[in-house]
């Protein structure tokens, strides 16, 4: 030793007299370890007759039983039917046609049933007019397995029988005296169920039917009312429309019912040079809005103004207020489109005022709106705000003697639940009608256990004319009756639901069959025009028709409406409460499906939060941060309105107007449903009056939260080979090469597009022979929705990992939808910009700058999954070929041959390989659905539930193309086109995803790919994919 | 009769064992030779001819009535007695109209069996029934040996003949250890001879031992070592190989069910019951209502199914195990709503991640059931007869063709792949049945 240096391992060493550092020269431990605390008191232990030894024994030989037990195979029973059922072959899909009808979504869907268990929803074919199956309608299969819903029954917290319950709420309805009896219900909009509650009425005395909307409507309808003398909500066919211009409404999502998608992407996609052009005026960004041709940001207030003006400008009837000059602008070039488009044109608002709803519907009849449907109103919404309100008043006064609440919440939904409850309180009876022991429920005298509407029987009026047939398509899972099974028994009536139905159908059927009916679970009767209207609309096709600003025969002052809009005016930030496609209302808050699915605009998911723009977030001091694994947090804000506050986390959103802010209902539920799903913040207390538009103050809060959100890159950074955008005057006028040009590479100074055979680095296998599938998504028809997404979490058995999983990047969606803000105003911008980079230092800061989206920027959507490359680079470095290909174009993954090494994904150029970090069923860690008896019956037989350690991807629904190929050899016949389906083709009611066999060169597929607009994803990269995209078209002509 | 086989070996015991077999199957003879004398006697007294009615009874009557137990009709024995020969002739003929006629006889019969009507029988001449009631009037045969004794006939007749067995190797021991004493006594006595006569005994040279020099031969240590290794390494992937692997699988299954008797002896087409297999990718095991679409009437078996393993109280015990499990009362001939589903064992188990689709096999590609299932219709008792394993499969992908006549899906395809390949007959593997995803998903 040459030094004397002291080497120290802690400060207290220096300090000589410690007696810690005395201890620990003697010890390791300063203090004796609590050897008790884990191995019990001593005494105990010495008592023990286990030695170490027997202990080791024990050991061993249970490690050897064990091992020897595990090469026995285990002993499976197989239980058939004692009867079967004639209909039912095991092994063998069987699909029933019905209807959801929650009082927030309604469609008329096919249920797919195995061995008897619904496992998947699918679309209506038939029913296409009344609005396709949404992401939620899809994932409501599951809420029927849903492990918090009650089994049967309650008084109270106790289980009783329905005999008793019968009895004893018999006997206080017919002993209530002079009070109300009020039925508060959901929208039903069924002909049999109003036909029932009149029978109610009759039967007892002072009968009040209040219906509520969770999610308010009222306004629309009155106007509606006014104008038309008819309780109903205006219906749009906006294929017919080729001028859109919509104040507010996000008609994409879920505005006045939503399902509008559809008819919306029809006039999208490019045909003969023409599309159709949408002006959107919005506060919060929305799919409508992100869709859009051109985006306006206007905050509420500024929408009534604009609302007018563009009433002023069209009609020339009316005033226009104070508006900012620049929306000006943007009002008169949208009043000039409507004019040039005439009748073909279409405004509609979601400003939740009569004023403004009546305004529109002026607008529309004004112009003879061909897209406005006055034969076939919506009956979807029916709910009274102003009805409920009084309800309230009257259940505190005490003149409420019984209260009957059927499929809704108002203790979770109402603004002043606390009155509701109150008043609950001084109600002599109350029963709840409900799936779950919620709020409402929990507060009830008695909870009638209801069926998920996949149990029960039901029609629906979801227009005027278009009406849908519910049946069940399981046995009931439980003690459950349905409320009008329940009303039924109240009114002495002996007949089921069922034949109920079919006796109130004797006049609706006409010359149809109840079973034929009950067959297609859709009836849709040509309705009788109104007088003239159809006559005006046939003289004008061809030519512009000339506006002409008819006086109102109804007597409503729309333009004393125009005026007072004219005057709106607000101080501080404007909040505008929305619904988010994946969580609705809230009522299927207990879905993992749902709650997992990451919302089109933002990209987050198990979340609601404040969407607030750059500038406002700025100002209030909020921040957003990606922390170092790549997720992102943000800080929280105290909302206020009305003497409500609610402390919510904040996300700023690219394209919120600023002064307005937005922030989702439908999160928050803390009662009936699985701890792991009581996420977000409820935001109803903050929907006053029911309106969606809310003064409030904000505040910067303490705190960051963490997100679960899966795209953390917002811009393309002018990427123009992953989404390729142009206008629809380049797309008419110049050649393909000039905004659809393949990629080229140079070998031996001569240029080759990446597609030739003479650059390609493999050689390519004869795929002409057989089936060779392709998927074409247009991205101009793609609307964002994600019903996709959903359906192929049904189709296969895709696992819901949790929102800690998601905010490390290990979301296992086999189908993403990617969404892209543009940098600058147009992705045109942003290619340039990129392209005019030169030099290290502006790219450094120029790439900086690109990062960052635009205030008002465009939004692009792109579904990807796996591409199924023809060249795919995951196969070659497979170390024990677990990937391959197949003939027909399939990428195949076989998982039990797969080791876990992941190269695969690290080679994917589109990242859409997904490894199983865990196991996802059986494991309590994951206690979502898979992880119970019940929730594992929604699972799809066909296709394999992946073990932990396995990679797996899209299959491109191998398990449906296999068993349409297998159907066509058992008939001995060809596929037909059309016949070939995957789970995202077949739920796409927008028509974007279209799948089929390129080898059919008659086929749908084949043409797309041919077409002008058909590009590769990465198409440098030269990996041949078989999922083929179409170029973006936004029509950017002005009138 | 597996012990006749050993007796060979010794003709005393075989005669032994005749003398046994005799004891025991001469009361069977004499019993059935009891039953036709009865018939004798019965044909005597009702002037019938029992042979030809039996053989019209089984294809007219059978359907609907037995003889000593009821069915969909009353049982026939003794019906003779109960009604006129003459009330009986029109009834056969005609019972509907014997009911519409108000006949109080026939209309009591008619409520009885919950107003079933029966077939009218124009064809059959008065002698015909004749010789039906001869037939049925034949009494009950006594059950030919309460089933304990005829157990305990077969657990002596087996011990006996495991006494046998023993005794034969008893004697054998005994003579080859006195060969032994003999030998060695000889040997003795022989050196004896040799020491008195002072005859010098060869004297062996000690060689050195085998083992020794084996371990000396290096090379012959190495060669063996390495044969070891690889016939112990065979061995080991051979044992590796198959686990998992449930060949010859063959549970005990909570109903003695017989494909012997019912698609081997009955020659019941495979389909009739396994029928999804013709759409669906399971074969399915058949609900129970199909197996009570025949058991219904088939209440019991014939004599002549019982074998020496089961006998024919074993059968009717497991037919009457069918009954319980689907609440059939077959006094009353109803259901009683009270089922029981039967918890079978399967047999054949493919792991999760393999798609197999019977329909594909079945219908459309035209595979016989025997062709994975092995010859089923002479198993007793059902096992596994084929490995299940991937190779297997692949093996027979790569060997079969495919049935492409009158499928007009495989025509094109066919025709531009068999170009492709240059060959007449694509094979399953030809056609992409060997691709990974066609079976993994």
């Amino acid at each position: 030793m040459s030094s004397n240096k002291k080497y120290w391992k802690s400060v207290e060493e220096l300090n000589e007299n410690s007696s810690i550092v005395e201890t620990l020269q003697q010890n390791e431990f300063v203090k004796e370890i609590p050897t008790d605390e884990f191995l019990g008191d001593k005494s105990s232990l010495e008592n023990s007759s286990t030695t170490r030894r027997d202990f080791l024994k024990y050991v061993g030989f249970s490690t050897a039983a064990a091992s020897l037990a595990a090469c026995e195979g285990p002993v499976k029973k197989s239980i058939p039917y004692v009867v079967q059922p004639e209909r039912i072959v095991p092994g063998v899909a069987n699909y029933y046609a019905t209807t959801i009808a929650d009082g927030f979504d309604f469609a008329s869907v096919l249920i797919k049933t195995r061995e008897g268990r619904p496992i998947k929803v699918e679309n209506n074919n038939l029913a296409s007019s009344n609005g396709d199956a949404n992401a939620r309608v899809h994932a409501s299969v599951l809420s029927l397995y849903d492990s918090s819903r009650l089994q049967g029954p309650k008084k109270g917290n106790e289980d009783v029988s329905w005999d008793v319950l019968d009895k004893e709420v018999i006997a206080k309805l017919n002993s209530i005296g002079g009070k109300q009896i009020v039925l508060l219900t959901q929208t039903y909009a069924s002909p049999s169920t109003s036909k029932l509650i009149s029978e109610f009425k009759t039967k007892y005395q002072n009968v009040k039917h209040v219906v509520y909307d969770a999610i308010s409507n009222s306004e629309a309808l009155d106007a509606y009312q006014a104008m038309f003398g008819e309780r109903a909500l205006a219906d749009y066919d906006f294929s017919k429309a080729n001028t859109i211009v919509s104040v507010g409404a996000d008609f994409l999502g879920d505005w006045q019912g939503g399902g509008y998608d559809s008819g919306y992407a029809k006039g999208r996609v490019p045909k003969n040079g023409k599309m159709s052009k949408h002006i959107q005026f919005e506060a919060n960004m929305s799919l409508s809005g992100a869709n859009a041709d051109k985006r306006i940001q206007a905050t509420p207030s500024q929408q009534k103004q604009v609302l007018a003006a563009l009433y002023k400008y069209v009609t020339g009837a009316g005033t226009k207020g104070a508006l900012d000059s620049k929306l000006d602008a943007e009002v008169v070039s949208a009043a000039k489109q409507i004019q040039k488009a005439g009748s073909n044109a279409v405004v509609i608002s979601g400003i939740q005022d009569i004023d403004a709803q009546l305004v529109v519907l002026e607008i529309n009849k004004a112009i003879q709106s061909k897209a406005f449907n006055q034969n076939t109103p919506r009956t979807i919404r029916q709910g009274d705000a102003k009805a409920v309100a009084q309800l309230v008043k009257d259940m505190n006064a005490g003149r409420v003697g019984a209260l009957l609440i059927a499929g809704v919440n108002p203790v979770y939904t109402l603004p002043n639940a606390n009155e509701f409850k109150s008043g609950l309180e001084k109600v002599d009876l109350s029963v709840a009608f409900t799936m779950h022991n919620d709020a409402t429920g929990e507060l009830c005298n008695y909870i009638a256990v209801t069926p998920h509407y996949l149990e029960s029987w039901g029609d629906v009026e979801l227009k005027k004319g278009s009406y849908s047939l519910m049946q069940p398509t399981i046995r009931p899972l439980f003690d459950t009756r349905q409320f009008q099974e329940t009303l039924l028994k109240w009114t002495d009536n002996s007949s089921s639901y069922d034949e109920y139905i079919k006796s109130a159908w004797t006049g609706i059927l006409g010359g149809t069959s109840w079973n034929q009916a009950l067959h297609d679970g859709v009836l849709i009767k040509p309705s009788l025009p109104k007088q003239g209207l159809v006559d005006a609309i046939e003289i004008s096709e061809g030519d512009t028709p000339e506006v002409v600003a008819t006086s109102i025969s109804t007597g409503t002052d729309v333009n004393a409406a125009a005026r007072r809009l004219s005057i709106a005016k607000s101080n501080g930030l404007e909040l505008t409460l929305y619904i988010k496609t994946s969580l609705g209302d809230g009522q299927q808050a207990n879905n993992p499906w749902l709650q997992e699915m990451p919302d089109p605009i933002t990209r987050t998911s198990w979340d609601n939060y404040l969407t607030v723009s750059k500038a406002d977030a700025e100002q209030l001091g909020l921040t957003n941060e990606n922390v170092a694994n790549g997720a992102l947090n943000g800080s929280y804000a105290k909302v206020t309105a009305a003497g409500k506050e609610v402390v919510v986390p904040v996300i700023i959103q690219p394209g919120q107007a600023k002064g307005s802010v937005g922030l989702a209902l439908g999160y928050g539920k803390s009662k009936g449903l699985k701890q792991e799903m009581n996420v977000g913040v409820n935001a109803y207390p903050l929907y006053q009056n029911l309106n969606a538009v809310q003064e409030v103050s904000i505040t910067a809060a303490e705190g960051t939260h963490e997100f679960a959100c899966v795209q953390l890159h917002n811009t393309l950074m002018g990427r123009g080979d992953i989404v390729k955008e142009t206008t629809l005057e380049v797309f008419n006028t110049k050649d393909k090469r000039e905004w659809n040009a393949v990629p080229v590479v140079s070998k031996n100074h001569i240029e080759y597009e990446v597609t030739s055979p003479e650059v390609d680095l493999w050689d390519s296998f004869d795929r002409s022979i057989g089936h060779h599938f392709n998927l074409s998504i247009d991205l101009n028809a793609c609307t964002g929705c994600g019903a996709c997404v959903i359906a192929c979490h049904a189709e296969n058995n895709v696992p819901v990992v949790g929102k800690s999983e998601i905010r490390r990047s290990r979301d296992m969606h086999w189908l993403r939808i990617d969404r892209y803000y543009s940098s600058q105003d147009s992705f045109k911008g942003d290619n340039e910009k990129k392209n005019n980079i030169s030099g290290l230092g502006s790219s450094l800061s120029e790439f900086g700058e690109m990062e960052n989206p635009s205030d008002n920027p465009q939004v692009v959507f792109q579904p990807v999954m796996c591409q199924h490359c023809n060249h795919a680079p995951c196969e070659t470095v497979c170390p024990v070929a677990a990937t391959s290909h197949g003939r027909q174009g399939q990428n195949h993954m076989a998982y039990n041959r797969c080791v876990g090494t992941r190269y695969c994904a690290n080679n994917c150029p589109y990242k859409v390989r997904r490894f199983n970090w865990f196991l996802y069923n059986n494991n309590d860690e994951f206690d979502y659905h898979m992880n119970n008896d019940l929730g594992r019956m929604v699972l799809n037989p066909d296709v394999t539930v992946r073990s932990r350690g396995v990679m797996e991807k899209c299959s491109m629904c191998i398990q449906m193309t296999q068993k349409t190929i297998l159907d066509a050899k058992r008939e001995g016949r060809e596929v037909k086109d059309g016949e070939f389906q995957t789970a995202c083709s077949a739920a796409c009611s927008s028509g974007a995803m279209v799948f089929g066999d390129i080898n059919d060169k008659s086929s749908e597929v084949a043409k797309l790919k041919e077409d002008d607009r058909m590009y590769h994803l990465l198409e440098h990269v030269g990996t041949k994919p078989n999922v083929i995209y179409h170029t973006k078209v936004r029509n950017t002509t002005e009138a | 009769m597996k012990q006749v086989k050993h007796r060979n070996s010794a003709s005393k015991i075989l005669i032994l064992g005749t003398v046994f077999l005799f004891t025991f199957f001469t009361p069977v003879f004499g019993q059935d030779e009891a039953a036709v004398d009865a018939a004798v006697v019965t044909e005597a007294s009702s002037g019938g001819d029992v042979a030809k009615g039996e053989e019209l009874f089984k294809s007219l009557c059978a359907a609907c009535h037995k003889r000593y137990k009821k069915m969909t009709g009353p049982a026939l024995f003794g019906v003779e007695d109960k009604y006129e020969r003459e009330w009986i002739y029109s009834w056969i003929k005609n019972s509907a109209a014997m009911i519409a006629s108000g006949d109080s006889q026939a209309i009591a019969i008619y409520e009885e069996y919950n107003k079933t009507a029966m077939n009218a029988f124009p064809q059959l001449s008065n002698t015909d029934i004749d010789n039906i009631i001869a037939y049925v009037m034949v009494p009950k045969a006594d059950p030919p040996a309460p089933v304990s004794g005829a157990e305990g006939n077969a657990a002596v007749s087996g011990s006996g003949a495991g006494v046998s067995t023993n005794v034969i190797l008893a004697i054998l021991a005994l003579v080859f250890l006195m060969l032994m004493v003999v030998l060695f006594l000889v040997n003795k006595t022989l050196r004896s001879f040799a020491e008195a006569n002072n005859v010098e005994l060869p004297i062996e040279e000690k060689r050195t031992p085998i083992w020794k020099a084996f371990v000396q031969n290096q090379f012959l240590v190495l060669v063996t070592a390495v044969f070891l290794l690889l016939a112990s390494g065979y061995f080991v992937y051979g044992y590796f190989m198959q686990v998992g692997v449930d060949q010859g699988y063959q549970p005990v299954q909570p109903i003695h069910y017989s494909h012997k008797i019912h698609a081997g002896d009955n020659q019941i087409e495979c389909k009739y019951c396994h029928s999804s297999a013709r759409v669906s990718k399971t074969s399915g095991i058949p609900s129970l209502n199909v197996c009570m679409n025949c058991h219904k009437s088939i209440s019991e078996v014939a004599d002549a199914t019982a074998t020496e393993e089961y006998s024919k109280e074993f059968y009717d015990g497991e037919i009457q195990k069918l009954y319980k499990a689907t609440g059939w009362d077959p006094d009353t001939q109803s259901y009683t709503g009270k089922t029981e589903p039967v918890k079978w064992v399967r047999i054949h188990n493919l792991p999760d991640f393999a798609y197999f689709n019977h329909s594909q096999h079945v219908s459309v590609a035209g595979v016989e059931c025997q062709t994975c299932h092995g010859p089923v219709e002479e198993m007793e008792i059902m096992y596994q007869h084929a490995p299940l394993t991937m190779g297997w499969c692949i093996n027979c992908h790569r060997e079969t063709n495919v049935k492409v006549a009158d499928n007009k899906y495989y025509e094109k395809i066919h025709k531009e792949l068999s170009k492709k390949y240059g060959v007449d007959q694509l094979t399953a593997a030809q056609m992409g049945g060997l691709e990974c995803g066609k079976c993994h998903y």
